[in-house]
């Protein structure tokens, strides 16, 4: 499990440490032991291990030590109207680090006509020189072009790239159609990636926008009264029913609202796969901000889907997350500075999207979910780091503490009382969207790839230490079930004696404009021939008739035809 | 409320007619009356009343008095392909009246090239000329277009039509997608209409069409797989997430599965105005027989959506009607005979769709539902007739036994059992989709327009006596709360002073293709210029600066903008 970048880190000291009296906390239990690690992985756990002297020892002093956080969801080089966001890949993962997420996965977003290829290798370019921490990467198809099959298979197969984001909103520009999903959604599975969904009805997006625009609301307001979370639970529902009859797993990004995590609840309990990942910002703030008299503050938390203005949201999704309904955190990450958000100050639509959240998530999931009772630490551990490996094959190397693992560990102080603030974030925004929240919970060390990288507050990170981590397809932990399903789910016709009864004919010059029968029948491919059943045989009660052979008159409804009902055997 | 149609039935000594010794069933009550009626309409109801000698009497003793039956749906000029309906007017009213239904709602299809409106008129002639009971007519919208608006206008105003049906399926012929849909439900709800949904995802059958014939799957059976009951629940949430944003009220015609009448249920909980309606091939039989090794017969059951396989569905779809979920029963009656459905006998997406039912419907409701204990008969009465008459604004002129009302009266014994069977019915068909269902609870007598149509089993219609009833807009039913609701969601942007800080400028001239502006705005209409403020002032805090006559640099990030954070207030 221990592959390694193209790029090998040069060899320290430092890389060779002990931890030593920590409690280790995995997804599935937690004990006391000390940790070594060498060369960026983990080496030995255990209790008087035997270990070279002179090593860096850090005393853990009984407090957590965790896999490192994943971050399933940034974007941090998101192109929006010309302009990328404030973050980087360097600030980004800086800021990363600091909360005590080792990990990103990315969204590469390919501009419209651009192809996913191309962009594919402009991210990895820009994240192998500057990311701090390892990071992988999501391909979002921003438009299903012909030869893009062409291009996911060679994603899959060589660039280690294993899942896919579609978009049911931004009407005209990213969304796709049902038909499209449903064929988006057949291609990958067969390849076996993960499909993420960002759900949302962009139809009626566009409406609602014309009509609060026509209404005279131009702020951002207007964002969340336009992208009512009716419409998030709408997509969900949708997404999760072609997922269904295309039996895929189906993993939607960003939950924010109530309803579209309780659709996501209701599916689990019907039987599809469906995964669901809600971000700091809709576990830690909400909507209500959006009706700030200040226009700065107000834009800064705008994204999509909107953050709900209940209240309750967040409390709501935490319980969802302490009960395994939803599985994964992200944090979206994606900001804009104030300046670059005022391009949209006459008019929400244009107001870049996204929130900030990569450095406060551990922080706030911590807070939301341990320190008020409803999750344990090992769950804690599970949905910030285990089941983001398990999804995305990348489990066990990232996502626990075992002997071959990554050594990507976070000193965890469970009682450490932080306040976020835009004052001291790593972010290069002027405003945190959880400005003023007191969390319990917070990381003493991190350490990536087995090097410190944050300890007693000091950052000690370079440009480009970051690896990129390839993913293989089909993780067990989503298409085991889906090959079984496979297996089970094979449709077979009733075999029955050709139907030899009367025909009524169809006039062939149809009154009507269109021609009927190719419009009754499914456009685009012309319709295999039926295949003839062996088992029929020329024999038929009622005996050959004698006019057989005459052609039957066209346009003629056969009430009471003359050959009988030759095949109705009975009427019951 | 005594409007009469353009013709008057002539008049004859049995147009004066005494119901003597039954019991009145209305929706609030029974209670043991006389009914006197004469003109088409009841005169009198109580007891001893003071009457004409020498008229004609029915003896209803040990039996009921109902209003006669609404069906909501069904489609006896429907074209497919060509072909019309086995059963037209004269014989889909002819059996209505068989059945103890005394008036059909029949739905105006217009064919590809036909206005809204010559559909209509084409519907009406036909209607005038052969149909025996009163009718009314719901009008599809299969295609939608500037001009349609004009025409649904039209036909509110002049044509007495207020119910309109839009599909969700039938892609690429009659589909509308969601923006149509929000649009369509718009316009209608400023007309007081009705919005009727087809609730299938289009998308999502063809794709499974598509994959079944590739399967060489052709029979029946493939009808039924391709249009799996979870396509038919999504369609329905996401009508009714629309109808919701629209502020329209919302009508399901064809509710066959249980999952799709659950998201009904859950979604009146949530206060959405929305009307389900099973109709008789749902509530009375189940989709197994689209298995049979008969062609004939299988094909018989082919209507969209689909007779659900899971044979328990009838049963949950009566609960929710006796709870109140569901409110209306219809029958969809759309018939082909077998040489009809034969078309499709190599391409089970040929085969003409449509069941039979308009005759069994109240035999096969009250079977199901007041035989078997769940409903009372006043209840029965509710769902058969007077919802209907409410919804489409009708009432009390039909759907009461009440003074003023029109004499459209069944007489029900509800101990008479009947064996429904393809050799008794009176329709052209040969196969009956209720085929050996014995169903306690039948009509003795049935009266329309105050003439007895059926006594002692005895049939004895005209075609051309029955009368269009025009409809009124804002059926107060279902009217009253959406003006309510319409008052209450008035939406206010935030007053605050305008955003006066540095703006980021966005790229205009964006690499891919067309204008990153014009894309990033919503589609369609050019956006309003943001209205100004007028409480805004020219004063700042910052006061103006030296550099204030220099244009920024383009594509710089500003993170302490010279100006200041001129409107931030607070970070809080």
């Amino acid at each position: 499990m221990s592959y390694q970048g193209k790029k090998s880190i040069p060899h320290i000291t430092s890389d060779r440490l002990l931890i030593k009296g920590g409690r280790i906390i995995n997804d599935d239990q937690s004990f006391y032991a000390d940790v070594y690690l060498e060369d960026g992985l983990i080496k030995q756990i255990g209790e008087n291990l035997i270990v070279p002297g002179g090593v860096k020892t850090i005393e853990a002093n009984g407090r957590m030590v965790i896999p490192g956080g994943i971050d399933v969801n940034t974007y941090l080089q998101k192109p929006s109207q010309g302009m990328t966001a404030a973050d980087d890949f360097f600030q980004g993962t800086k800021a990363a680090l600091v909360g005590g997420t080792t990990m990103i996965i990315d969204h590469v977003v390919p501009e419209p006509g651009s192809s996913l290829l191309t962009s594919f290798e402009k991210w990895h370019e820009a994240a192998d020189t500057k990311s701090c921490c390892d990071y992988s990467l999501h391909v979002d198809i921003t438009s299903w072009y012909d030869g893009v099959r062409e291009e996911l298979e060679v994603l899959v197969q060589d660039k280690g790239v294993n899942s896919f984001q579609v978009y049911m909103a931004y009407k005209d520009l990213y969304q796709m159609s049902d038909s499209q999903l449903y064929e988006a959604f057949t291609f990958l599975k067969g390849l076996g990636a993960v499909i993420l969904v960002h759900a949302e009805n962009g139809d009626l997006i566009a409406q609602e926008q014309k009509r609060i625009l026509e209404m005279g609301i131009t702020g951002p307001e207007g964002h969340a009264l336009s992208r009512p979370e009716e419409l998030e639970a709408e997509a969900v529902f949708r997404a999760i029913t072609i997922a269904g009859r295309v039996n895929c797993p189906v993993y939607i990004t960003k939950v924010m609202s109530k309803s579209a995590a309780d659709i996501i609840t209701l599916a689990r309990k019907k039987g599809p796969l469906v995964f669901g990942e809600p971000i700091a910002a809709s576990l830690g703030s909400d909507g209500t901000h959006y009706w700030s008299k200040n226009w700065a503050k107000a834009a800064a938390f705008v994204t999509s889907p909107p953050l709900s203005p209940d209240p309750t949201t967040p409390d709501h999704l935490t319980s969802l997350l302490a009960c395994g309904d939803l599985q994964v955190t992200g944090s979206g990450h994606c900001p804009y500075s104030t300046a670059q958000k005022a391009v949209g100050k006459d008019n929400f639509t244009r107001i870049p999207e996204g929130v900030n959240g990569i450095e406060e998530r551990m922080t706030v999931v911590w807070d939301k979910a341990v320190a008020t009772g409803k999750m344990d630490e090992n769950q804690f551990v599970a949905v910030t780091s285990t089941n983001a490996a398990k999804i995305f094959n990348l489990y066990p190397r990232k996502g626990r503490i075992a002997v071959g693992s990554d050594a990507d560990v976070v000193i965890w102080d469970p009682d450490k009382l932080k306040t976020i603030t835009a004052k001291s974030h790593k972010s290069a925004v002027e405003y945190n969207i959880f400005e003023g929240m007191e969390c319990h919970g917070s990381p003493l060390v991190v350490i990536s790839q087995g090097k410190i990288v944050f300890e007693d507050g000091n950052i000690n990170v370079s440009k480009g230490m970051g690896r990129f981590i390839p993913r293989k397809a089909f993780p067990e932990y989503l298409y085991q079930r889906v090959r079984i399903r496979n297996k089970v789910s094979g449709l077979q016709g009733v075999p029955r004696g050709m139907y030899d009864g009367p025909v009524y004919e169809v006039p062939a010059t149809p009154k009507y404009a269109t021609p009927a029968p190719s419009a009754k029948s499914s456009p685009s491919k012309h319709q295999p021939p039926p295949i003839r059943n062996l088992h029929q045989s020329n024999f038929s009660l009622s005996g050959a008739q004698i006019d057989d052979n005459n052609p039957r008159r066209t346009g003629h409804r056969i009430v009471a035809p003359p050959g009988g009902r030759s095949n109705i055997t009975s009427l019951g | 409320m005594s409007f009469q149609g353009k013709k008057t039935t002539p008049r004859t000594a049995s147009d004066r007619l005494l119901i003597r010794g039954g019991r009145i069933v209305n929706h609030d009550q029974s209670f043991y009356a006389d009914v006197y009626m004469e003109d088409g309409l009841i005169k009198q109801v109580g007891e001893n009343l003071v009457i004409p000698g020498g008229i004609k009497t029915l003896d209803a003793r040990g039996l009921l008095v109902l209003p006669g039956g609404v069906d909501v749906h069904t489609r006896l000029q429907m074209p497919v392909l060509g072909m019309a309906p086995a059963d037209d007017f004269c014989q889909g009213t002819k059996a209505a009246l068989a059945g103890g239904t005394t008036m059909i709602l029949d739905h105006v299809f217009p064919d590809a090239g036909v206005s809204l409106l010559a559909a209509y008129d084409q519907w009406r002639e036909r209607a005038d000329r052969e149909a025996c009971c009163d009718y009314s007519l719901h009008v599809d919208v299969p295609r939608w277009h500037e001009r349609a608006r004009e025409e649904l206008e039209a036909l509110v105003k002049d044509k007495g039509v207020n119910s309109f049906l839009v599909f969700m399926s039938y892609k690429d012929r009659y589909q509308c997608t969601d923006g149509q849909m929000y649009e369509i439900f718009s316009v209608v709800r400023d007309l007081g209409a009705v919005a009727q949904v087809h609730a299938e995802n289009g998308d999502v059958v063809e794709e499974e069409q598509k994959r079944l014939l590739e399967l060489g799957i052709t029979g029946p059976e493939g009808h039924v797989l391709s249009h799996p009951e979870e396509v038919e629940a999504e369609a329905v949430y996401r009508a009714v997430t629309i109808a919701k944003q629209a502020n329209c009220p919302l009508y399901v015609t064809k509710v066959m599965s249980k999952a799709a009448a659950d998201v009904i249920a859950q979604a009146k909980r949530r206060g959405v105005v929305v009307f389900g309606e099973p109709i008789t091939a749902s509530l009375g039989t189940d989709g197994s027989h689209h298995w049979s090794k008969n062609w004939a017969k299988a094909a018989a059951f082919v209507t969209s959506p689909p007779i659900n396989l899971d044979p328990t569905t009838a049963e949950h779809l009566t609960s929710l009607m006796s709870s109140g979920d569901l409110q209306v029963t219809g029958s969809a009656h759309c018939t082909f005979t077998t040489a009809q459905k034969a078309v499709g006998k190599d391409n089970f997406t040929l085969i003409p769709e449509g069941t039979n039912g308009v005759e069994e419907r109240m035999s096969v409701v009250w079977d199901r539902c007041v035989a078997s204990g769940k409903m009372d008969e006043n209840e029965f009465v509710a769902v058969t007739s007077t919802n209907a008459a409410k919804i489409f604004n009708f009432y009390p002129r039909k759907g009461r036994v009440a003074v003023g009302s029109d004499a459209d009266l069944v007489i029900w014994n509800p101990k008479a059992t009947k064996i429904i069977s393809a050799k008794s019915h009176n329709l052209n068909v040969e196969y009956n989709i209720f085929e050996g269902l014995e169903c306690r609870g039948a009509p003795t007598a049935v009266v329309s327009q105050g003439r007895v149509v059926l006594e002692d089993g005895a049939l004895s219609v005209t075609p051309g006596t029955g009368r269009f009833v025009p409809r009124k807009t804002f059926p107060d039913f279902v009217y009253k709360r959406i003006k309510a609701r319409n008052r209450l969601a008035e939406i206010h942007g935030v007053p605050r002073g305008l955003y006066d800080g540095p703006v980021r400028e966005a790229a205009v001239p964006a690499k891919p293709g067309a204008g990153t502006q014009a894309r990033a705005s919503c589609p369609g209409k050019v956006p309003v210029p943001p209205i100004r403020n007028l409480h805004q002032s020219g004063f700042s805090l910052s006061g103006s600066q030296a550099d204030d006559h220099i244009a920024r640099r383009t594509a710089q990030k500003i993170m302490a903008p010279p100006g200041g954070r001129s409107n931030i207030t607070s970070l809080s």
